[in-house]
C-alpha cells in the first residue's frame, strides 16, 4: 500500500498503479518482470471470481466511485491547453516544418526540442487557436532542448516539478502535435500508455543518433511520430513528467524508438534558462572592435561552408595548418553551436559575435560533431 | 496501465483462444513459488469487468469482410437487424457488388453493396440470411472527448480467417479533426482520431465506445515511414456523420457531400467570413454576401473554416439546414439548400478512377510514397496538410503483409469470375449513377405504397379553400388543364412552358405545378412519371426527424416528395425549375391526421397559405391494383 494519499483524479488508474507496484516488489523479489505482469494479469482474471472482494485492497475500495470511466478524459484537456504547435524550418526532404511545445510559465515560456525546425524564428500557435512569434530565448544542445518565449500573459502552464519519483509502469498520457494533425485552435493530439523502463540510450554508442545522454523514459506508446518531439508526457496525476524526443531510429535494427527525457533531467537547465542565468541570445553589451583588434575566421584559421543562404549553419569546412582552430583539434564538419554561450544561429552571428572578442583573448566554442556535443576552447 | 492492459489481452486472447495455455502455465508456476495468492483491487476488477461487457456488446456486431475469390477484404459493422452494415467505400470498391461476411458467431453471410459514399468513403452493404443480425448501438460521437477510452474491432491484416475479429484498445486523441482531401476526392471531416491500434484490414470496421456504442467508422490511418502498420495515428468517420448519410446510402445511389456555394476564411482577428460566393447559390439568394460573417451552421456554432468544413463535410449534397450569419450588422437566421459538391457525372467518372487499379503483378518496391494511407491499391497524391511548407512524406517501400487488405492478394493472380449465388443476384440490379438499383426501386415501391395510402390515383382533381383574407381559392387538376381561380382572377397552366414559368416567376400557379406533379405521379406510377428515384432523407425546413424524399423529374422541373419517416405522410412537394431560383415548396398542413391546408413558400417566405382545405377526387381509379399501367395508356403526359 504504497499510495493512497492523493491523487483525486482517477481510482482506477490508482487502482491500476497499485497493482503495478505490487508487481514490482515481486519483480524485485527475483521474478523476471514480464512472467509476472503477465502471471498477475492472469491471476487477476483467474482468481477474481474466487476472491473475497474484502480481501482487496480496502483503501482503494473506499475510493471506489461511479467514476470508473473517467480515465483519462479528465486529464487530456488540461494538458492538450498546456501544449503548443510549433511551426519553423523545414519542409524539405522529410523534414517536417512543425514540431511541438509546452508552456511551463504562465508569461509564455515554452519548452521544445532543440531542432532545426528552431533554425527560423519559430510561430507558436496555442491550443486556443492564437499566433504568435516566438523568441528562442535559450537552448542546451546537450540536452537538445530550447526554450522558447512568446509574448503572452495567464496562460496554463506546466509546473516544473521536483522529485515526481517516476517508474516503469506509471500510465502516462503524451501529448503533441504529431503528423501536424492538430492545426489552428485544433487541440493537440492525446496516446495513452505507459513508462516502459527507465534508461540510458549510450549503452551502446552509436546505436541511437543522438547527442543526449542522460536517461530516457521508454514508452510503451508510438509517440514519437514527426512533429512529436517537445510535446509533453503527462502522468496519470496530471503532472509533467517528461518532454518527447526527437525521431530515433536503431541504425542497427531499424527500430524507431519511443522514448522521453525525464523532467528531471531537463529541470534545471529549463530553470537556468528562463531564470535568465543561462542566455544563449547574443551579449549586446560588449563593444564591436575594430577590424584589426578581434577575432575573424582568418586569425583562426577556420573555413567554414559557402555561406549562400540567407542563414548558413556554421559549419566547419577545412581547418588551416598550425592555426588556433587546429591546435583545439576542430575538424571538417564541425557544427558550430555556442560561442560563449551565445547562439550560433548561422554564419554571419558567428562573425558577428568574434568582432567582439579581442584577438588576444581566449573563447569557448561548443560544437556538435556526429552526434557528440563537444565543448572546444581556443586560445590564442 | 500496463497490468490492466495484459489483463485485457489476456482476456481477449481466451476470447479468441489463442495462447491462453501458455499464460496459464505462467500463472500456476508463479502461484506455487509465491505462497500470497495476488490481491486485485476490486476497482481493477470492475474496470475489467466493464471492458468484458462492453467488449461482448460490441463484438458480435463486428463484421469481417473478405472478396469472394480472396481479393481481399476489410471491416465493417452492423447498423441493422435486417443486416444493412456500414464500411469503407474503398473496402468495397475491389469487389463491386457481391461479397462475403463474417460475423464473430462463426458464420460466413453472403452481402450485396447497397450504396456508395465516394467522398466520405462509406459504403452500406446488405447481410443476408436473417432478420435478426445483431447490430450495434449507435452512439453520439458529438459527445466524444480526447481522452475517452474506445476500442477497435476489425479484420487487421485479414487475421480474421476463422472469423473472429481482433479487439484493440486505446484512447480518443482528438475529435473535429479535419483530413484534408486525399485525392481528388476522400475527405475526412469532424473526424475522431485513436491511438488504438487500426492497421491495413481495420478499414470500414467499427469504432466503439467504452461502452461498446458505435462512435465511428475505421477509415485511414498516418503511415509515414514506419511502414504499413499502425503508428498510434488511426481516423473513424464520426457515426454521427454515418447517421446523417443513412438514408441516402439506403437508397442505392452514389451520394455526394454537400458546399455552401461559398468559401470561407478564418477571420485574423476571429471568425469565419464568406471570401467567395457565388450568386447562384442558395446561400447569396438568402442575403450572405463576400464578408458575411458565418456564426452557426445546422445548429453548431462555427468560428475557423475548419469548422465550417467540419459541419459541411458530414452533411449530404441537397440537404437544407439552418444558418446564422451576420451581414452589415445584421444577423440573420435562416436556411440554406446545399449544393453538392460535384457535379453528378464528375463524381462518376472521379470515382472511376479512385477505383483500384488492376492487380498489380508482385509487390513493386517504391511505389506508393502516400502518408494518408487508406488504399493500398489505389494511386493518389498524399494528402496536404495546410502548411505550405509541410514536407511531401518519403517513405521507404513498407512490406506489404501477407494476406492484404482491401485488394487482390500479391501475386497478380487476377481474380477468379465470382459466381455470385441466386439470392444475392436477386438483390442486385445495376443501373449507370446508381451502386445497386434494387434498393432504390424497394424504397421507392416503399414511399409509392405510402402515398397510395394517402392520395387516389385520379384523373382530376379539385380543391377547395380560403386564403389568408377568407378568399375562395379554387384548384382545379386535370391531363387537359390546371386552372387556379382566386375570387374573380384565375391562372391557368396549359403549355409546358407554362409550368416551368409559374415556378421560376413565383406566382400562385406554382401551387398548380406541385399538386399536379403529385396527381400524375399518382395517377402513372413513378415508372412513367418521368425520371423518378428515391433520394434519401433529409430535414424538413431544416428539422428534423429526416424525411423520405422521392424525386422526380418531369417538364423539365425536378418535383421531390418528402413524406415523414413514421407516419408516411407526404408533407412538402418542391417543385425545381431553374437551378438558380428558388423552387415552389407546397406544404401540406395536417389536422388530426387530416389534409387541411396548403402552405405554398418561395425561399423561406409563405406566399399562400390556404386553410379549410377541401380535395375531390373523380373516383376514376381508386383501387391499389396497379394504377399506373391502367391509365397510362389513357396519358401521353406529354401534351398538357
Amino acid at each position: 500500500m504504497i499510495r493512497q494519499t492523493v491523487n483525486p483524479f482517477n481510482q482506477d488508474h490508482m487502482a491500476t498503479r497499485f497493482f503495478e507496484r505490487q508487481s514490482r516488489d515481486r519483480m524485485r523479489n527475483g521474478l523476471a518482470g514480464l512472467i509476472c505482469l503477465a502471471a498477475a494479469a492472469m491471476l487477476s482474471a483467474s482468481h477474481a471470481a474466487a476472491q473475497d472482494p474484502a480481501a482487496a485492497a480496502a483503501p482503494v475500495q473506499q475510493a471506489a466511485n461511479d467514476s470508473e470511466q473517467q480515465n483519462w478524459t479528465e486529464q487530456s484537456r488540461p494538458a492538450q491547453q498546456r501544449v503548443a504547435k510549433i511551426y519553423g524550418a523545414g519542409g524539405l526532404r522529410g523534414l517536417e516544418a512543425y514540431q511541438s511545445g509546452f508552456l511551463v510559465s504562465p508569461e509564455g515560456h515554452l519548452v521544445t526540442a532543440w531542432s532545426y525546425v528552431l533554425d527560423v524564428a519559430p510561430i507558436v500557435i496555442l491550443d486556443d487557436g492564437r499566433r504568435f512569434d516566438a523568441e528562442i530565448v535559450g537552448i542546451e544542445p546537450a540536452l537538445e532542448l530550447a526554450v522558447l518565449k512568446i509574448d503572452a500573459t495567464n496562460l496554463p502552464f506546466f509546473k516544473l516539478e521536483k522529485d515526481l519519483q517516476v517508474q516503469w509502469g506509471d500510465p502516462v498520457l503524451a501529448v503533441s502535435n504529431l503528423f501536424g494533425i492538430a492545426t489552428g485552435n485544433e487541440a493537440a493530439s492525446v496516446m495513452q500508455g505507459s513508462i516502459a523502463g527507465i534508461t540510458k540510450l549510450d549503452a551502446r554508442r552509436g546505436t541511437f543518433k543522438t547527442p543526449y545522454r542522460g536517461k530516457v523514459f521508454l514508452l510503451d506508446l508510438i509517440g514519437n511520430n514527426p512533429g512529436a518531439a517537445g510535446g509533453a508526457v503527462v502522468r496519470y496525476d496530471g503532472k509533467l513528467v517528461g518532454m518527447i524526443g526527437k525521431e530515433l531510429r536503431d541504425s542497427e535494427t531499424g527500430v524507431w524508438l519511443n522514448y522521453a527525457l525525464p523532467l528531471e533531467t531537463l529541470r534545471s537547465a529549463i530553470g537556468d534558462i528562463i531564470a535568465g542565468k543561462v542566455s544563449t541570445k547574443p551579449k549586446e553589451d560588449q563593444p564591436i572592435l575594430p577590424r584589426d583588434q578581434s577575432h575573424n575566421l582568418t586569425t583562426l584559421g577556420l573555413i567554414l561552408v559557402p555561406d549562400v543562404l540567407e542563414s548558413t549553419p556554421a559549419y566547419v569546412d577545412s581547418i588551416k595548418k598550425d592555426s588556433l582552430a587546429a591546435v583545439a583539434k576542430l575538424k571538417p564538419d564541425d557544427l558550430i553551436l555556442l560561442l560563449d554561450g551565445q547562439r550560433i544561429g548561422d554564419q554571419k552571428t558567428f562573425t558577428e559575435l568574434l568582432r567582439r572578442i579581442d584577438r588576444r583573448d581566449a573563447f569557448s566554442l561548443t560544437i556538435q560533431r556526429g552526434s557528440d556535443i563537444l565543448p572546444v576552447r581556443l586560445q590564442p | 496501465m500496463t497490468a490492466f492492459r495484459i489483463t485485457t489481452f489476456q482476456f481477449t486472447c481466451q476470447l479468441i483462444g489463442v495462447v491462453v495455455i501458455t499464460l496459464h502455465l505462467l500463472a500456476s508456476q508463479v502461484s506455487a513459488e509465491t505462497n500470497s495468492p495476488v490481491v486485485v483491487p476490486k476497482l481493477v476488477q470492475q474496470a475489467e469487468q466493464a471492458r468484458i461487457k462492453a467488449i461482448n456488446k460490441a463484438r458480435p456486431s463486428a463484421v469481417s469482410v473478405f472478396m469472394p475469390g480472396g481479393g481481399g477484404g476489410g471491416s465493417g459493422v452492423l447498423i441493422s437487424p435486417e443486416g444493412y452494415a456500414l464500411t469503407n467505400f474503398h473496402v468495397t470498391s475491389p469487389a463491386g457488388s457481391y461479397m462475403k461476411c463474417g460475423l464473430s458467431d462463426g458464420r460466413v453471410y453472403d452481402a450485396v453493396l447497397v450504396g456508395l459514399d465516394p467522398v466520405g468513403d462509406l459504403a452500406m452493404i446488405k447481410l443476408l440470411g436473417r432478420d435478426d443480425f445483431p447490430v450495434a448501438t449507435l452512439g453520439d460521437s458529438l459527445k466524444s472527448k480526447a481522452g475517452d477510452e474506445c476500442m477497435v474491432i476489425g479484420n487487421p491484416f485479414l487475421l480474421a480467417t476463422n472469423l473472429q475479429p481482433t479487439v484493440t484498445y486505446g484512447i480518443l486523441s482528438g475529435v473535429g479533426r479535419y483530413q484534408y482531401p486525399s485525392g481528388t476526392l476522400l475527405e475526412y471531416a469532424d473526424c475522431l482520431q485513436t491511438d488504438a491500434s487500426i492497421n491495413p484490414g481495420n478499414s470500414g470496421g467499427p469504432l466503439y465506445s467504452s461502452q461498446g456504442d458505435l462512435l465511428g467508422i475505421v477509415g485511414r490511418g498516418s503511415f509515414e515511414k514506419r511502414g504499413r502498420v499502425n503508428v498510434g495515428v488511426g481516423y473513424a468517420i464520426s457515426i454521427n456523420q454515418a447517421k446523417n448519410f443513412l438514408g441516402y446510402l439506403s437508397s442505392g445511389r452514389i451520394v455526394d457531400h454537400a458546399t455552401l456555394g461559398a468559401t470561407v476564411t478564418t477571420d485574423p482577428d476571429g471568425g469565419v467570413v464568406v471570401s467567395n460566393i457565388l450568386e447562384s447559390s442558395d446561400a447569396y439568394r438568402r442575403g450572405m454576401r463576400y464578408n458575411s460573417e458565418i456564426l452557426e451552421l445546422a445548429g453548431r456554432p462555427v468560428s475557423t473554416a475548419n469548422d465550417v468544413q467540419n459541419v459541411l463535410g458530414t452533411l449530404p449534397n441537397g440537404w437544407r439546414i439552418p444558418i446564422t450569419f451576420r451581414e452589415e450588422g445584421k444577423t440573420i437566421e435562416t436556411l440554406v439548400r446545399l449544393p453538392g459538391v460535384h457535379r453528378r457525372d464528375e463524381l462518376l467518372t472521379k470515382m472511376a478512377s479512385a477505383m483500384p487499379p488492376p492487380p498489380p503483378v508482385p509487390d513493386q518496391p517504391g511505389d506508393k510514397p502516400d502518408n494518408q494511407e487508406d488504399q493500398p491499391q489505389r494511386r493518389r497524391r498524399p494528402a496536404q496538410r495546410p502548411d505550405p511548407n509541410a514536407p511531401q512524406p518519403k517513405a521507404p517501400k513498407p512490406e506489404s503483409p501477407k494476406p492484404q487488405p482491401h485488394g487482390p492478394g500479391p501475386g497478380g493472380a487476377r481474380k477468379k469470375p465470382v459466381k455470385i449465388p441466386p439470392q444475392a443476384m436477386a438483390l442486385i440490379k445495376n443501373r449507370e449513377g446508381f451502386a445497386n438499383y434494387y434498393f432504390n426501386q424497394q424504397n421507392q415501391d416503399r414511399c409509392f405504397k405510402s402515398l397510395q395510402d394517402q392520395f387516389p390515383a385520379g384523373e382530376t382533381w379539385k380543391l377547395t379553400g380560403k386564403t389568408a383574407d377568407g378568399k375562395d381559392i379554387k384548384l382545379l387538376l386535370s391531363n387537359e388543364k390546371c386552372v387556379v381561380s382566386l375570387g374573380d382572377r384565375s391562372l391557368e397552366l396549359k403549355a409546358k412552358s407554362d409550368f416551368f414559368d409559374a415556378v421560376d416567376t413565383g406566382n400562385d400557379a406554382a401551387l398548380l405545378v406541385a399538386l399536379d406533379s403529385l396527381r400524375r405521379l399518382m395517377l402513372l406510377g413513378p415508372e412513367k412519371f418521368g425520371e423518378t428515384y428515391y433520394w434519401g432523407t433529409m430535414p424538413l425546413g431544416g428539422q428534423r426527424p429526416l424525411r423520405d424524399c422521392m424525386l422526380g423529374t418531369s417538364q423539365e422541373i425536378e418535383h421531390r416528395w418528402l413524406m415523414h419517416p413514421e407516419t408516411g405522410a407526404l408533407e412538402c412537394i418542391e417543385a425545381f425549375a431553374d437551378r438558380d431560383t428558388d423552387p415552389a415548396e407546397a406544404w401540406l398542413e395536417y389536422d388530426n391526421g387530416k389534409l387541411t391546408g396548403l402552405d405554398l413558400r418561395f425561399g423561406v417566405e409563405s406566399k399562400r397559405k390556404i386553410t379549410e382545405l377541401q380535395i375531390e377526387f373523380d373516383a376514376q381509379t381508386t383501387s391499389d391494383a396497379a394504377p399506373a399501367k391502367e391509365t397510362a395508356a389513357a396519358n401521353d403526359g406529354e401534351d398538357q
